[in-house]
């Protein structure tokens, strides 16, 4: 196997600066609203809150991931992570500096980059692959031989041998096929953390596992750090160190995968884990662990968004957002049953009324 | 297998390209028999403009008053004469030269910058995309024939007042074509993955947007040859377009009118001329749209 | 198994499509019955030839494919229909729930006036009645507020509740047999599991026979009383869902149930099916699955393995079990 090393390209550096214990990058109140078109003319304007102040981290070496129903913010987070939306409030910070302040852009967008689920809308049908995976070397000054060179290199560590695919357009190519092409698109540039959007969402399940693996190979051998968004709990299980579920907009529980799978303090999770089917006959699910479909992000409940829906919620949750608040080290939920002295019959007694007592 | 290549620097390898987009295109077009006989027939009118004065029997401004309007297959004028006894055969002949310029010419030029205005409008949205599009809604809603009269009229009648008119109407419809291709390109994950790599817009126009856009409107354009090509002889009808005696198809038609029912069928040919040279544009153009889908 | 009680009997179903150039074979000999008040999963990746061959009940393919074998649903020969009676079965005796219902749906009519148009096609009532059953039907599939839910447009609704009203309308006409497309896959997964015990709940009631297309062998955990694996057109194995799920014998679909991601806790790595699916346009001429196949023989490469019982209630088409 060839080695990272032989191939770098010097012209793009990688800079390790904030040190290992510095997140590689934090999301700070990231807030984005979109007007609804049409809304606005003799009404008031009505806005769709997809992302509605979310902190979160992202460890070095890591992969989070995000989970959610449709609706919920994740691909909103992508894009503002990957600043192909500016957020109405809020920063990104990328190894501890502000990204757009201390981090100028440019630098920033060397260092991230994304693979989308669609993978034919993601790859330019008039380029053959090795132009498209040329193309952001080629925008950043690596000279042209040295770019394709790369691009050969890149399609063989995905899998692909160039000599039979870099000569290739999209359309000749299977959907796993391609989300590899893009995948060697996203290494490209040598980022150190990957944005990984539903990105094998839309993949066969022996193609999906296949691609899974490649995944894992290259964060390993790369060194790199993954968002992985996928609305497949049991995928994300396998691929992610830390879990953020989210449910309109806002972030409902954080934790470590073994937390989060095995000791939920969210009943949105729980609700989540229990709608993956049983993959046993005998044993059918009986009851939908939660009925309807998720509200309207233009105009979420009151208190705590998921209160409509939570076999849980009583009167105070429809009143009073819950915190994010921390339960463990390694956990943290935004649930009023976690939040001690919230008033809810569930929650812990706050440590005064223990010391009383 | 790849330990044997272990050590060996990646050299640029030659790659077997797979056939380009283009001819793609080529190879489907040359399966669509309509688009090909409508490609032959353009052919042939285009080489009689431009060989006319070898193949034209007669010299069409040259009339005589005593062979005035003779039906179709007299003796030595196979289509007749016209009401001011020139030979419609070497008229028709002619006629096809100013016919095809008034058509084609407008066009490209139409093509060019419609497509400048139009992708900038689509690429940069927003206000930007606003204020653009709603200049050229502007000109757009005046209906075609009136804003090419009121623009001819204005300038005064000629070959190129009437050519600048034709190319003013055709540039907010090629615009606004422009436009929507490319703001539908640009939604597309690719031109996101593009601007993730920090390439500046310029380069995604070029790279990502102008090959993918341009067919597309290419394609709206060559059909726009044959409206072109109408409202042209419109315009030579009102006066406006060329002037007596050029022959020129729509101006045939014009002055011909008073023969309507003296020798209709000969009245009618300048006619037939425009209906097939535009529907020979339209057929090819529809075939060129459907053999740039690559998914058939 | 009991003649009588077969509603739907696939014999021989071969499909070719002629778009490119050359021609491509999505179902190549399938055999598929189905009786009555059975739901049969067909599980399958894109381009197995699962929704094809579902799609051939129905005769919904375009002009110039060329569709051999013999399909006869609840005793009428598929094939030998003229239009008028084919759209008789259409969405009286046969009717069908799509993945996309906001593509399958009219977006200019109200859902309710859709409802009753589909009631009013097959069957000669009033307007006011089919407007009735159209309510009933709204809180049989327990939309909320159904009334006010009628009026609505198709854009009006969310993805599951349009899936609940195609599902309402595919039960308007009471079908004997319900064809379903993957209807659960555009859905979060929230969503499915309440379409997938609806279509349970309601599929006993009715004593509907269900064809159950799907890739996600979850969901046919989930619905199924018999499963069909189909791969590049042909089913290589069918049985029982618990059977097929706790013990595959073909290799393909041990491959499919070794790749979860569900198993490889504590493991690093999948355990994969190398290689891709055979291009069905240039299909190899022997078990299409051979290439990928880690116990395939000359003769796998060479002769196409027949679907023979196995067990009492299974079929599989693997030379290794012949």
């Amino acid at each position: 196997m060839r080695t990272v090393a032989e191939t770098t390209i010097p012209e793009l550096p990688l800079g390790e600066r904030g040190g290992p214990a510095q997140p590689l990058i934090s999301a700070r109140g990231l807030i984005k609203h979109f007007p609804v078109k049409g809304s606005g003319f003799l009404q008031p304007k009505k806005v769709v809150r997809a992302v509605d102040g979310v902190d979160f981290d992202i460890l070095k070496g890591e992969t989070l991931g995000v989970v959610g129903e449709s609706g919920c913010g994740k691909s909103t987070t992508a894009r503002l992570l990957m600043q192909l939306i500016i957020p109405d409030q809020g920063d990104i910070l990328f190894d501890g500096e502000t990204v757009g302040g201390a981090l100028p852009l440019a630098q920033y967008r060397r260092q991230v980059q994304m693979v989308f689920q669609d993978s034919y809308a993601s790859l330019n049908p008039r380029l053959t692959i090795e132009e498209s995976i040329a193309f952001a070397p080629r925008v950043h000054g690596v000279p042209q031989a040295k770019a394709i060179a790369r691009a050969h290199d890149l399609l063989h560590r995905v899998g692909l041998e160039p000599v039979r695919f870099a000569g290739r357009y999209p359309h000749e190519l299977s959907g796993g096929q391609r989300q590899r092409v893009n995948i060697a698109r996203a290494l490209a540039l040598e980022p150190r953390l990957v944005i990984l959007d539903e990105a094998v969402s839309a993949l066969d399940k022996s193609v999906e596992a296949q691609v899974l693996n490649l995944l894992l190979d290259l964060k390993r051998d790369f060194g790199l750090t993954y968002l992985f968004i996928s609305h497949d709990l049991n995928v994300v299980r396998f691929m992610c160190d830390r879990v953020m579920v989210m449910y309109l907009g806002k972030v409902a529980e954080v934790g470590t995968r073994e937390a989060i799978y095995e000791n939920t303090k969210h009943p949105y999770s729980a609700a989540l884990l229990a709608s993956m089917p049983k993959m046993d006959p005998a044993e059918r699910t009986e009851e939908p662990p939660l009925s309807g479909d998720p509200p309207n992000p233009i105009d979420p409940p009151s208190g705590c968004r998921f209160h409509t829906r939570c076999s849980m919620a009583e009167g105070v949750c429809s009143a009073t957002p819950p915190p994010l608040a921390v339960v463990s080290s390694e956990q943290r939920a935004a649930c009023l049953m976690s939040v001690p002295g919230s008033g809810h019959s569930h929650a812990p007694k706050p440590a005064a009324e223990l010391m009383e007592a | 297998m790849a330990a044997i290549t272990a050590d060996i620097v990646p050299a640029p390898i030659a790659v077997p390209r797979s056939p380009g987009f283009w001819s793609g295109v080529l190879h489907r077009l040359c399966r669509d028999p309509v688009a090909l006989a409508a490609l032959a027939v353009l052919i042939v009118i285009v080489a009689i403009a431009i060989l006319a004065p070898y193949i034209a029997p007669y010299d069409p401004t040259k009339g005589s008053v005593i062979r005035r309007l003779k039906p179709i297959g007299t003796e030595g004028y196979f289509l007749g004469t016209d009401e001011l006894g020139r030979d419609m055969l070497s008229r028709l002949i002619y006629g096809a030269r100013l016919s095809l310029i008034m058509g084609v010419v407008p066009v490209p030029i139409a093509f060019v910058i419609g497509s400048i205005i139009g992708i900038v409008a689509g690429y940069a949205g927003g206000l930007t995309n606003t204020l653009i599009m709603r200049t050229v809604d502007v000109f757009y809603a005046f209906p075609s024939v009136l804003l090419a009269v009121a623009l001819s009229g204005a300038l005064g009648s000629g070959l190129t007042n009437a050519l600048v008119s034709l190319t003013v109407v055709f540039i907010p419809q090629i615009a606004r074509v422009a436009e929507s291709v490319t703001t539908q390109i640009r939604s597309l994950d690719y031109v996101d993955a593009a601007r993730a790599s920090g390439a500046p817009a310029f380069t995604i126009i070029r790279v990502h947007v102008l090959g993918n856009v341009l067919g597309p409107i290419f394609v709206f354009a060559t059909s726009l040859i044959s409206v072109s090509m109408i409202l042209a002889s419109g315009l030579s009808f009102l006066g406006l377009g060329v002037r007596p005696p050029d022959a020129e198809w729509g101006l045939m038609l014009n002055t011909l009118r008073t023969a309507i029912y003296n020798n209709p069928a000969v009245a009618a040919l300048p006619g037939v001329m425009i209906f097939v040279t535009s529907i020979c544009f339209n057929l090819f153009s529809d075939g060129l749209r459907q053999a740039m889908d690559v998914k058939s | 198994m009991n003649e009588e009680q077969t509603v739907i009997d696939i014999r021989d179903l071969s499909v070719t499509f002629h778009r490119g150039r050359k021609p491509v074979k999505a179902v190549n000999g399938v055999s598929l019955s189905v009786e009555a008040g059975e739901v049969v999963a067909l599980l399958g990746e894109s381009g197995s030839g699962k929704s094809v061959t579902m799609r051939s009940l129905l005769r919904l393919h375009p002009k110039g494919t060329d569709v051999t074998g013999s399909m006869t649903v609840s005793g009428r020969d598929v094939m030998g229909l003229s239009t008028r009676e084919l759209g008789q079965l259409r969405g009286a005796t046969v009717s069908m729930v799509f993945q996309e219902p906001r593509l399958a749906l009219d977006p200019v009519y109200t859902i309710g006036q859709q409802i009753e148009e589909t009631i009013m096609r097959h069957e000669k009532v009033s307007r006011q009645a089919a407007s009735e059953r159209a309510l009933a039907l709204f809180q049989k599939v327990r939309i909320p507020s159904p009334e006010r839910r009628l009026k609505n447009y198709p854009h009006e609704m969310s993805g599951g509740m349009l899936q609940r009203s195609m599902i309402a309308m595919a039960l308007a006409c009471n079908p004997k047999v319900l064809l379903a497309d993957e209807p659960t896959t555009a859905l979060d997964a929230t969503v499915q599991i309440q379409i997938l015990l609806l279509i349970r709940e309601l599929q006993k009631e009715y004593g509907l026979s269900v064809i159950f297309v799907t890739h996600d062998i979850g969901v046919a955990a989930e619905v199924a009383d018999r499963i069909a694996v189909m791969y590049a057109g042909r089913i290589v194995e069918e049985g029982r869902v618990g059977d097929i799920i706790r013990d595959p014998k073909h290799p393909y679909t041990k491959g499919l149930l070794g790749a979860r991601v569900e198993l490889a806790h504590g493991r690093d790595r999948l355990v994969t099916i190398p290689g891709s699916p055979p291009d069905l346009a240039a299909m190899p001429p022997g078990c299409a699955f051979a290439p990928r196949c880690g116990q395939a023989s000359d003769i796998c490469l060479r002769d196409v393995p027949p679907l023979k019982p196995i067990g009492e209630t299974g079929n599989i088409a693997c030379i290794q079990y012949a």
